[in-house]
């Protein structure tokens, strides 16, 4: 029954995107708040992440778009005086900051109840100590472990749980010292070593399970004690892989009913004992040659798992634990994929779930692949077939790594034994890798010996390998086209393997009438009638009956596919607002999405949703079943620009701006012919193929230029080259995927970066603001530090960005939004880049301008006019808030990957600082990416010539704050010289103690290291920046960050003011 | 091989022969298990039935011996998407489709069993005919009404056991009551059995037709009604031997067929299910205390409640989803009976408490 008590809750997001921590906890936040205000409840939100669909007025009453920290909070509570908090939405950094609200006795003090699980809760399943208690209790097995300080201790606990022993010291860089001892002697070896090497002389010894199978149960109770189990998942890569890096399957595959049930049970009997209100994951690791098991993991709350648990299944865990939270049991939830059933009930599927990471390696070709237990993927694809190989196809293909099969990558220079090595050691292309042992003849046998793989996943594989073989030897008839399409083989790998075209290979199916069909995704295994559409295809079946004439206007928004560096949450953002903005204008709204963490592939986002990886073929089939009357690409990224033209060709109009001119944008020739006709100047360049035409090109623009492959996003591959050698190296990294399009050389302009979203309806624009990057050009925008409104640059300047605006939109016969990026040189204005289609920047803007800037793009393109919506054309006022977009870094779970800024985006999320004052609007906004300082008060900085002067100011009013800085040799010169106190130290290469111990040594706060451009030189100071960011000191390798930095610093203890920007509308 | 699956009302399914080659006509229903496949092809309650899984890929770990919930396999048919040939597992020993072809069962895969599922679900659990056969015009028209008259009859008496035999307690379980349970076997599950035994208890297992007064005389200390397959009311002999058993004051436990079979002997009147419930993730919920069980379910026929005489029993359980009666408690009687099974195998264990509650059922009458 609904606690009537409840009437006003604190729902805490999780904060920036980073490795670990993405997208699903703004699905699981958006959903939840839906439940809860649903019941009438009134919700006050704080999340730091402006790109997150939780954080819009639509969704919550008050939103606190904040830094996360305990003085936020506790300012937040004093000011909108909830009287409960749900802690389990916002991930493990919403419920570490409601539980330390809780502990400090502020909750009880003010009055606010933790709703939901409880903190005692809380506290059994995170602690340790209090959870292996709990799990004694119950007679729960976990690993056998025990901390030891010295070697005999180690022996002695060794032999008492048994080898194999997972060695682990404490406090090493990346877990250095550590490893898997296999006897008494290796133990030996490994404890001295570690203990040496542990800055606190501690090494935890624990029971070795590497290689069991890595299960997991997303499991539910209500208040009443009902438990249910949602979903289970097997990890195909075994225990030893994150699992947010493993390829998982939904339901388990390979446990019978004995070893189902026998986990079930033990799940049910841990949230039981635990007290769990709302959703649980529970994670275990069982030996794959008998019934035993340990429980790895439980997570108390809402988590990757559950989206994708929810996404699997059809079952709206958030959803439920919201209400869960409000009182009522399950059996009082309707589900409301069924309509007619109540939520108390388990999900049984009639399908098979594959959920792939998408690792971030193509952003960090020079990081280390290898997969641990520490997570590297930034995102995920999930695909559903109805069958393993079929489900495994699609979401290799979902990936958009140009890959589409199992074929992807070329292993001819590996030998055999080369191929054994990558095999044992897991990195992404594990599964490639598999297949290409498999082509020359490694038994499964062999390749389960080496990976512990089970195999039954790797005898799928070799299914596919047959159907490869068969496709390159047998003639292609209407029995070898079905089971190529059973196992979701794509037309483009068949045409391949036939040696004919794609189009022939889709015409042939067409006329044998091999087409996919779609089923429903319906909870329950057809065993009642379903009323949510949501689909996925499958060959060799019927169509599923469903309603694809609603008399309505049909409209198909593309989503964004995978969370990755470069396009992120934002995208997302900006599908889901464009498909309510449809939905209002009366439009049936059809989204294709393969993302299971986000708010647009939810249940009720669109009135449809086909769960299908955004390739042209798979776009196809559901436009050949739809034909809807548009599509929309403009707010999916680039995944949805790319099909614009595919889309077009099939006879689906693109709504919004002509993918003719999206084309001009990007094509060099037409592009610069738009800038001769509009008088608009852009930095020099040229467009190349080769190394040698990038050569000459360069040196007649003489260095440093920007070299970048065109049609991409997110800066990909985008370098500053100062070098012939420079400009070769980058080619060569360019043309490792093969380019459709010519290579772009430009010259390289210093200045201050402005960027500029405008809607256009065709006639008018509207600019709801500009916004200034911190760090001048040379850093991508997404990684630069975005300030809104510009306060740096002069009206004329203004006027000039607003004409090239106008002219830009109106050359490019924009209907909707464009983004527009400006170099300002004093008053020169040069353009660097334009995007007909909505940007990163926008749900920011949106946000703190009040300008629904997606909805009113959206109606734009439906036919309004900015003018008949209500709106003033050009410029907006200032809305009188200074609102900072800082960027965040994952760096830290990427071991070797170079963290120096520069042109390609690195950065994996966003977060926000707003404030009517500038300086307190940049503190919240270090803030909020964690940079909380200062702490030890040393600071290391060394910087490249051309910093030299500028960093003087900078230093001496970090002197002034009292930092002890340290300097190696230049930059200590230079500065001692201009009077700031500074000591010198050694460079890395020369003797200890050297700068690296310094680093090494703990009690730094900043390093400032700004490399030199050019490929050679980014690799000095390397070490220095990997392992800063690895002891989780604060890197900035850009001057201007340093500066904004010290200021922030300067003003640290004024922050104050909170701002609800929910109302903030206008 | 190409094999058809026929439906009474026309639809049909073609897809691959697996297992034996035979034609059989049975009644068609489906199973939403995603595990526990060995359990639900060796339940004796399917005797006349064909089962058709609805999850798609059958057979992936194997055949596990252990888990048999029979000596045998009862179904006449098995209908799957996707049949494993690549089991894997470390218990697993055999392969279904040799297990099908020793029972000389057949089955077919490779027909898209979702469309089937709903068309039954649409349509109600009809019969069907499972053959190799192309059956064509006026063959077609006499096999549809032969089809059409196919009905389960005598399914208790094929599916129990015919001998009386004596399953000791676990020998690791003291017995220090030294308690036995009279089973009434209609066709039980191994695991009602063990789950008696594991919990200390001798149990003596009856052949359907054994007369009450011949278990009486044995004096248990409870007496437990099994599962079993058809339709309820045919058993009128046994039925009547059931009442003899009510007008006792022995405790008595009864699951599914046994739960229908007691309340047939109390006057109340029982009816066939649009399509039954066969899966493993039944939210039922205890009348008395509000707790939802998730359960274990495999029946075609329900107990109406309208037909209850509440002076005799009250409803315990009822189906959250359907409001379908889910068991019965019955007045001034040590007497419990549930539609669903609380020994699971396959599906979820959290019922399993219903066999706590039996021997508390016979330690009152101790007491």
């Amino acid at each position: 029954m609904l606690n009537k008590d409840i009437k006003k809750v604190l729902v805490i997001g999780s904060g920036p995107i980073v490795i670990g921590q993405a997208a699903e906890f703004d699905y699981a936040g958006t959903q939840a708040c839906k439940a809860l205000r649903e019941e009438g409840v009134e919700v006050v939100l704080l999340n730091s992440n402006p790109a997150t669909i939780m954080t819009d007025k639509d969704i919550a009453d008050h939103v606190y778009i904040e830094p996360l920290t305990i003085e936020v909070a506790e300012n937040i509570i004093k000011k909108e005086k909830p009287d409960s908090i749900l802690p389990t939405l916002g991930g493990q950094a919403g419920l570490n900051m409601a539980m330390a609200l809780e502990e400090s006795g502020f909750l009880t003090e003010h009055n606010v109840k933790l709703i939901g699980t409880t903190a005692e809760t809380i506290k059994r399943a995170e602690d340790r100590l209090l959870f292996k208690e709990t799990m004694d209790k119950i007679n729960e097995p976990v690993a056998a472990s025990k901390v030891v300080h010295n070697v005999e201790d180690g022996l002695k606990v060794a032999n008492e749980i048994g080898y194999p022993i997972v060695l682990r010291p404490a406090y090493t860089l990346g877990g250095a010292g550590g490893g898997i001892a296999e006897n008494e002697d290796d133990c030996k070896t490994i404890l001295e070593n570690g203990l040496r090497l542990s800055r606190v002389h501690e090494v935890l010894v624990e029971r070795c399970i590497a290689g069991w199978k890595e299960i997991e149960y997303e499991v539910m109770r209500d208040g009443a004690g009902n438990v249910i189990t949602v979903c289970s998942m097997e990890n195909m890569d075994p225990v030893g892989v994150h699992t947010g890096d493993s390829v998982v399957v939904a339901p388990t595959q390979t446990l019978s009913d004995k070893e189902y049930q026998m986990l079930r049970t033990s799940a049910l009997n841990i949230i039981d004992e635990l007290g769990i209100m709302g959703g649980c994951n529970v994670q275990y690791a069982l030996d794959p040659e008998s019934f035993e098991y340990c429980v790895i993991e439980v997570n108390p709350r809402v988590s990757r798992s559950s989206a994708l648990a929810s996404k699997a299944t059809g079952y709206p865990i958030a959803r439920v634990a919201a209400k869960i939270a409000l009182g009522y049991n399950l059996d009082e939830i309707k589900n409301e994929i069924t309509g007619k059933t109540y939520a108390c009930f388990e999900p049984m599927l009639d399908y098979c779930v594959v959920k792939m990471p998408r690792l971030p390696f193509d952003k960090f070709v020079t990081a280390d692949h290898h997969l641990s237990t520490q997570m590297k993927a930034t995102g995920e694809v999930m695909a559903i077939s109805n069958c393993f190989e079929g489900a495994l196809m699609k979401a290799i293909r979902s990936l958009e790594q140009h890959v589409n099969g199992l074929m992807s990558y070329d292993y001819s220079a590996v030998d055999d034994k080369g191929l054994r090595e990558l095999i044992s050691d897991t990195d992404d292309r594990r599964i490639w890798t598999i297949a290409e042992a498999m082509r020359r003849g490694m038994s499964a046998y062999e390749i389960h010996q080496l990976t512990k793989i089970d195999e039954w996943f790797i005898k799928k594989i070799s299914n596919l390998l047959e159907m490869e073989k068969r496709l390159g030897n047998e003639r292609l008839d209407e029995n070898l086209i079905k089971e190529a399409k059973h196992m979701e083989f794509p037309d483009r790998v068949i045409a391949t393997l036939q040696g004919i075209t794609e189009e022939e290979v889709y015409n042939l199916r067409k006329r044998l009438n091999i087409v996919a069909h779609f089923r429903m995704v319906d909870t329950c295994a057809a065993e009642f009638e379903a009323e949510t559409p949501y689909f996925y295809s499958d060959y060799g079946v019927e169509n599923e009956e469903f309603d694809l004439n609603t008399g309505k206007k049909k409209v198909l928004i593309l989503g964004s596919g995978p969370i990755r560096i470069g396009q992120g949450i934002e995208f997302d953002f900006c599908s889901v607002h464009s498909t309510w903005a449809f939905k209002k204008e009366g439009y049936e709204t059809i989204i294709i999405n393969n993302n299971p963490e986000t708010v647009s592939t939810d249940f009720d986002t669109a009135d449809k949703l086909y769960f299908e990886p955004l390739t042209t073929e798979d776009v196809r089939n559901i436009v050949d079943i739809e034909k809807p009357d548009g599509a929309v690409v403009q707010f999916g990224g680039q995944t949805a620009i790319k099909l614009s033209q595919f889309l077009t060709g099939m006879g689906v109009k693109i709504l919004g701006t002509n993918p003719e001119d999206v084309d001009a944008a990007e094509d060099r020739e037409r592009f610069d012919e738009i800038l001769n006709e509009t008088g608009i100047e852009r930095p020099k360049g040229e467009t190349v193929f080769t190394a040698e035409e990038a050569i000459k090109a360069a040196n007649e623009l003489g260095y440093p230029v920007l070299v970048r492959p065109s049609y991409v996003l997110g800066g990909q591959g985008m370098q500053i080259a100062i070098s012939d050698s420079d400009v070769v190296e980058y080619i060569n990294q360019i043309n490792q995927i093969e380019q459709k399009h010519p290579i772009l050389v430009d010259k390289y302009i210093k200045g201050t970066e402005l960027e500029i979203d405008a809607i256009c309806d065709g006639k008018d624009i509207l600019i709801p603001g500009i916004m200034e990057h911190i760090e001048r050009t040379g850093i991508h925008s997404g990684d630069s530090i975005s300030v809104y409104p510009a306060k740096s640059i002069s009206e004329n300047a203004k006027k000039t960005l607003l004409d090239y605006t106008a002219k830009l939109a109106k050359a490019l016969h924009v209907i909707g939004m464009i983004n527009i990026q400006f170099i300002a040189d004093n008053d020169d204005i040069y353009i660097i880049e334009v995007n007909p289609r909505s940007s990163r920047t926008v749900p920011y803007i949106s946000k703190v301008t009040g300008i629904p800037i997606v909805e009113l793009a959206t109606r734009v393109i439906c036919g309004h006019t900015i003018r008949e919506l209500g709106y003033e054309v050009g410029l907006q006022k200032d809305s009188g808030y200074y609102a900072i977009k800082m960027p965040v870094f994952s760096f830290e779970k990427i071991r070797g990957a170079d963290i120096s800024l520069g042109p390609e985006m690195k950065s994996t999320g966003e977060c926000l600082g707003i404030s009517t004052d500038f300086n307190e609007a940049l503190h919240k906004a270090f803030l909020g990416a964690g940079v909380k300082l200062p702490k030890y008060y040393n600071m290391v900085i060394t910087v490249k010539d051309e910093d030299k002067e500028d960093i003087i100011p900078i230093a001496r009013r970090f002197e002034a704050l009292g930092y002890n800085i340290f300097s190696t040799r230049g930059t200590y010169n230079v500065l001692k010289e201009a009077g700031v106190s500074c000591t010198r130290t050694r460079k890395v290469e020369q003797e200890s103690p050297n700068i690296l111990d310094l680093v090494l040594g703990h009690e730094l706060d900043i390093v400032i290291d700004t490399p030199r451009d050019g490929a050679e030189n980014s690799r000095d100071g390397f070490i220095i920046r990997r392992n800063a960011v690895e002891t989780g000191v604060n890197v900035i390798t850009a001057i201007d960050t340093a500066e904004a930095l010290v200021t922030s610093l300067e003003n640290r203890k004024k922050i104050a003011s909170l701002v609800d920007i929910a109302a903030l509308s206008r | 091989m190409n094999s058809y699956l026929i439906l009474e009302d026309g639809t049909v399914y073609q897809g691959t022969s697996i297992g034996a080659v035979k034609e059989v006509i049975s009644e068609i229903v489906f199973n939403t298990s995603m595990t526990g496949y060995l359990e639900v092809m060796t339940d004796p309650s399917y005797v006349g039935q064909a089962v058709v899984m609805t999850y798609p890929l059958i057979g992936n770990y194997g055949i596990c011996f252990d888990d048999m919930e029979s000596r045998g396999l009862w179904l006449d048919a098995f209908i799957v998407r996707e049949l494993s040939e690549i089991p894997s597992n470390w218990r697993s020993e055999n392969t279904i489709q040799n297990l099908l072809k020793q029972y000389a069962i057949p089955g077919i895969c490779g027909i898209d069993t979702r469309a089937l599922t709903k068309h039954l679900r649409d349509a109600g659990t009809m019969n069907g005919m499972l053959t190799n056969k192309l059956y064509e015009g006026a063959e077609f028209k006499k096999a549809l009404d032969r089809i059409k008259e196919y009905k389960v009859t005598n399914a208790v008496n094929i599916a129990t056991e015919k001998n009386v035999e004596l399953f000791p307690a676990s020998d690791e379980i003291e017995n220090a009551n030294k308690r036995k349970v009279a089973l009434l076997d209609l066709g039980a599950k191994r695991n009602i059995i063990r789950s008696l035994q594991n919990r200390g208890l001798d149990v003596i297992v009856y052949p359907a037709d054994a007369k009450a007064e011949d278990i009486i005389k044995e004096n248990p200390d409870g007496i437990m009604l099994s599962n079993g397959p058809g339709d309820p009311k045919e058993n009128v002999e046994i039925i009547k031997e059931i009442k003899k058993l009510y007008d006792t004051d022995i405790p008595i436990f009864a699951i599914c067929l046994g739960h229908q079979l007691m309340a047939l002997a109390t006057g109340a009147d029982t009816y066939k299910l649009k399509f039954g419930h066969r899966g493993g993730n039944h939210p039922v919920k205890d009348v008395e205390t509000g707790r939802v069980y998730i359960t274990s379910q495999n029946h075609g026929y329900a107990v109406d409640m309208n037909t209850v005489d509440p002076s005799i029993a009250v409803e315990a359980y009822k189906n959250v989803n359907d409001n379908t009666n889910e068991g019965l408690r019955y007045l001034n009687k040590n007497i419990v009976t549930v539609q669903f099974h609380p020994e699971a195998s396959p599906g979820p264990k959290d019922s399993e408490y219903l066999f706590d509650k039996f021997i508390e059922m016979m330690e009152v009458k101790h007491a």
